[in-house]
Parts: C-alpha cells; sequence; structure tokens
C-alpha cells in the first residue's frame, strides 16, 4: 500500500486512475449531456426528442459517436495543417485538465492545492486559444470572424467573472476549492450573494458561448462560427470540449455558491446521502438551467451582448465586491 | 417613475423569469409528437395523393380519352394518347403521368366529367429512380383495382360539397 503513496511511480499510477476515475464518467456524461440537451429542448417544444436508438433513445450518444468517427477529416487547403488540427485538441485538452482540482467531495480532488481557483481561471481563459487557433487556421472569413467574437465575448464576461469570484473569496479567506465549499457549511453562498450567483450563472452562459450569448456560433450569419471547417473527429473534439466546460462551469457554480458535496441542510434524510451525489445533482440541476435558458430566449444582438457585459455586469459586480468587503469588515466576519 | 420601473424590471429579471417559467409549463405538458410510420394524423377525404385511374364495377376502365385532364394539368404531367377500340369506343392507348412534374393540384380530378383519374390517399410512393416514377396507364390503372373500397368511399363523403 505504501508502494502508491512513496514511490514516483506508485504516486504516477494512482494519479493516472483517479483522473481515469473521474473522466470516463465525465465523458460519459458529456455524451448524455448532448441527449439531455435534445430530450430537454425537445419536452419544452412540445416533442419527444430522440426515441428511436434503444429504450427512450437512449443510445442515441453512443450512434451519433459512431457516426462522427466514420466521416472523413477534411483539412481546407487554405489552412495551416498543424494549428488547424492542434486546435480542438487544445480545446478538448483544457476542458479535460481543469477537472484536476475540482473537489467532489471532502478531499476528493485530484490535486488539491492552495490556488485551485486561479487554475481554474487560468485554464478557462487559455480555452480563448482553441477558439482563436481554429478561427486563423482555418482561412475562412466565417471561421475568424466567429473566433474573433468569441474571444471578445469571453474576455469581457471574465472580467465580472473574476470579481464575482473575488466576492466569494472575500467570504472564505482561501483560494482553495475544497476550502471554499466548507466555508458553506452554515449558508451557501448563493444565498447571501445572490445577485453575484446570477450574475455569475448569466456569465458562465457567455463563457461557454450557450444560448443566449451563442453568438460566435450564430448559425443565421455565420454558418457554425469558428468551427465551420471542421468536421469528423476534430469537429467532436471541439463538440465534447464545449459540452466538458458546460459541465465544468456548472460545477465552478455549484462549488461556489451552492455548497458543492454540502447536503442543502445539515439533517437526518439529507446527510445520509453521500457527498458526491449531492455535487452530481447540482450540477445537474445547473445544466437543465444552462438547457431550459437555451429553450426560453433568442439569441443576443452582438452590441447588447458587450453592453451586457461592460456597463451592466461589470459596475453590478464590482459594486456589490465594495459592499461585500465593507460589510464584511465592519461586522467583523473577515475570515481569519 | 417610468424609468425606474423599467430599471427595476431589468434588474430584477422580471419578464427572464417569467418566460422562462412558461418554457417549464411546456416542459410539462402533453407531447404532440406522432412517431409516424407507426402513428399517424388523420387524412381528409380531399387528401392528394398518389393518382388512380378507376373502373366501373364491371371491369370496364371509365376514361374517355377526353383529354380534359391533360390540358388542364398546370404542370403539364400528363400525356394522352387515344384512337377507337375495336368494339368502337373512345379509348386511351397511353396515359402516362410524370410524377416527378405533378403538383398534386387535383386540377385532373376536378376536370374528369367521369372521375375516371382521381388523386388517392397514399402518399408513400417514394422511389430511387425517375423512371419508377413516370406511371404508365398499367399502373395508374392497377392502383385504381388496388384502393377502389377506398376511392369510392372518399367520393361518397365528399359529393355533397361538390
Amino acid at each position: 500500500m505504501d508502494f502508491f503513496f512513496t514511490h514516483p511511480l506508485g504516486i504516477l499510477i494512482l494519479t493516472v486512475v483517479k483522473a481515469l476515475a473521474l473522466l470516463v464518467p465525465l465523458l460519459v456524461g458529456v455524451a448524455y449531456l448532448t441527449y439531455a440537451e435534445r430530450k430537454v429542448l425537445a419536452a419544452m417544444q412540445l416533442r419527444k426528442g430522440p426515441n428511436v436508438v434503444g429504450p427512450f433513445g437512449l443510445f442515441q450518444p453512443f450512434a451519433d459517436a459512431i457516426k462522427m468517427l466514420m466521416k472523413e477529416t477534411i483539412v481546407p487547403t487554405g489552412a495551416n495543417r498543424v494549428l488547424f488540427l492542434l486546435a480542438p485538441m487544445l480545446t478538448f485538452a483544457l476542458a479535460m485538465i481543469a477537472w484536476a482540482v475540482i473537489p467532489v467531495n471532502d478531499g476528493w480532488a485530484i490535486a488539491d492545492i492552495n490556488v485551485g481557483i486561479l487554475y481554474l481561471f487560468a485554464i478557462s481563459s487559455l480555452g480563448v486559444y482553441g477558439v482563436i487557433i481554429a478561427g486563423w487556421a482555418s482561412n475562412s472569413k466565417y471561421a475568424f470572424l466567429g473566433a474573433m467574437r468569441s474571444a471578445a465575448q469571453m474576455v469581457s464576461y471574465e472580467v465580472s467573472m473574476g470579481f464575482v469570484i473575488v466576492t466569494v473569496l472575500l467570504c472564505v479567506g482561501s483560494l482553495n476549492l475544497t476550502e471554499i465549499v466548507r466555508a458553506q457549511s452554515t449558508i451557501w453562498f448563493a444565498i447571501p450573494l445572490f445577485p453575484m450567483f446570477v450574475i455569475f450563472f448569466i456569465s458562465t452562459l457567455a463563457e461557454t458561448n450557450r444560448a443566449p450569448f451563442d453568438l460566435p456560433e450564430g448559425e443565421s450569419e455565420l454558418v457554425a462560427g469558428f468551427f465551420v471547417e471542421y468536421s469528423s473527429m476534430s469537429f467532436a473534439l471541439f463538440f465534447l470540449g464545449e459540452y466538458a466546460n458546460m459541465i465544468l462551469m456548472s460545477a465552478l457554480t455549484t462549488i461556489l455558491f451552492l455548497g458543492g458535496w454540502l447536503p442543502p441542510i445539515d439533517i437526518a434524510p439529507f446527510n445520509w446521502v453521500p457527498g458526491p451525489v449531492w455535487f452530481v445533482a447540482k450540477i445537474c440541476l445547473c445544466l437543465f438551467t444552462f438547457i431550459w435558458v437555451r429553450a426560453t430566449f433568442p439569441r443576443y444582438r452582438y452590441d447588447q451582448l458587450m453592453r451586457l457585459g461592460w456597463k451592466v455586469f461589470l459596475p453590478l459586480s464590482l459594486g456589490w465586491l465594495v459592499l461585500t468587503a465593507f460589510v464584511l469588515k465592519l461586522a467583523g466576519w473577515l475570515p481569519a | 417613475m417610468a424609468s425606474l420601473d423599467r430599471v427595476a424590471r431589468s434588474l430584477l429579471l422580471t419578464e427572464i423569469v417569467s418566460g422562462m417559467a412558461l418554457t417549464l409549463k411546456y416542459f410539462f405538458k402533453k407531447k404532440v409528437t406522432l412517431n409516424y410510420p407507426f402513428e399517424r394524423g388523420p387524412l381528409g377525404p380531399r387528401f392528394k395523393g398518389e393518382h388512380a385511374l378507376r373502373r366501373y364495377p364491371n371491369g370496364e376502365e371509365r376514361c374517355i380519352a377526353c383529354k380534359l385532364c391533360e390540358a388542364v394539368c398546370p404542370a403539364q404531367a400528363i400525356t394522352i394518347e387515344a384512337e377507337p377500340r375495336e368494339d368502337g369506343s373512345r379509348r386511351t392507348t397511353r396515359y402516362d403521368i410524370d410524377m416527378t412534374k405533378c403538383i398534386y393540384c387535383g386540377l385532373c380530378e376536378e376536370a374528369c366529367p367521369v372521375d375516371a383519374i382521381v388523386e388517392g390517399p397514399n402518399m408513400e410512393f417514394a422511389a430511387e429512380t425517375r423512371e419508377e416514377l413516370i406511371f404508365t396507364k398499367e399502373k395508374l390503372l392497377d392502383n385504381g383495382d388496388r384502393w377502389e373500397p377506398i376511392l369510392a368511399e372518399r367520393l361518397r363523403l365528399d359529393a355533397p360539397y361538390r
């Protein structure tokens, strides 16, 4: 047993096993998120959604995956081959490595580092590179415009997301994600910081390029945005990355505002349920809301999107940050 | 006051919340999907589907080669050639409908003085080649024989409105 905790090779094997234990359910989750999205959208439009492949259409994601893999990978003549093939891998890899710091239960993080939230923020910012490289390397005007839009949008919303995170950090006094969840054992931050919670959730919609902020892939004007030129496996990697990012952002919302693995109330029937179940349930709730928003609202105009980011969310989150700091200082609640 | 009201409404997301409440309500409503090849919606007696040439109950074909359908067809999909039969009655020797040209307007059945050419309830006659969609007289008569009970019933139901 000591081998796994002391010997370098043992630690490596243990880490790989841990990573697989997280990533395999994650990828299955991604596959079924696409299914859930189609089902929920269909239900909200009074349709039934996929119901032919397997019972209730449950094998639909696998049928889609097989179809995707059978297709030919097309690299446009004008494209930069290396960057063109690198971009989807980058997007996918970034969506995966961010999960290293996510605590699924108390102490169940692959890397329980003290700058967890900074790491997550850095990785999600790097995600822009995948998009920009894809748009640039495709050598197509639609892809390029989509990439430009996407980059501008993600950068804009990261600013207000940053302020929201700082507000939470003020209340916790630590950058460690496990500590952030533990600090919510009395009350989830979604309640005292409710406006911040709403701003954060809307910003995650913009950050993951989801409706109603899915301008980078606005099919009515840009065909499919930055990944028009992609096909087959490279397209699938973008797709997987995008949905993994949705799950990641839901996990982040859960950790920052919805008390991570903690039960809603710490009394008998609720705290019998194991932490990871609560964690996954909260992520599912967030993801349902993602899809629900997509089913409800039409796409924003680009100037409206920018106005919302810079002229509404930025001052609101900044103001609330200052207010929180004052309240914490004057009431003496500042964590040590 | 009006601007305050507007700001409050946009900050409190009232319209966004009411919109989402509406979609959530629809989420739980009964779905209207028809599982098509296994479930079908109702078809009216005037549904204009695949063509058929009908016969009289004694087996004599109705068409008298008046060529009104050929003349009225806006897509010029019908081609008729006719000459007297041995018994002296006027019959078609050729009656082709190019189903790739047909627009299913139903003017041919309107024009027919003897209810010979009709459009039936069948709409599932997709084919893999164009040749299969050029219906000959034999094919149309065969359609008529196959669908006759339904065709007669449809004409009876629609008669009061003609």
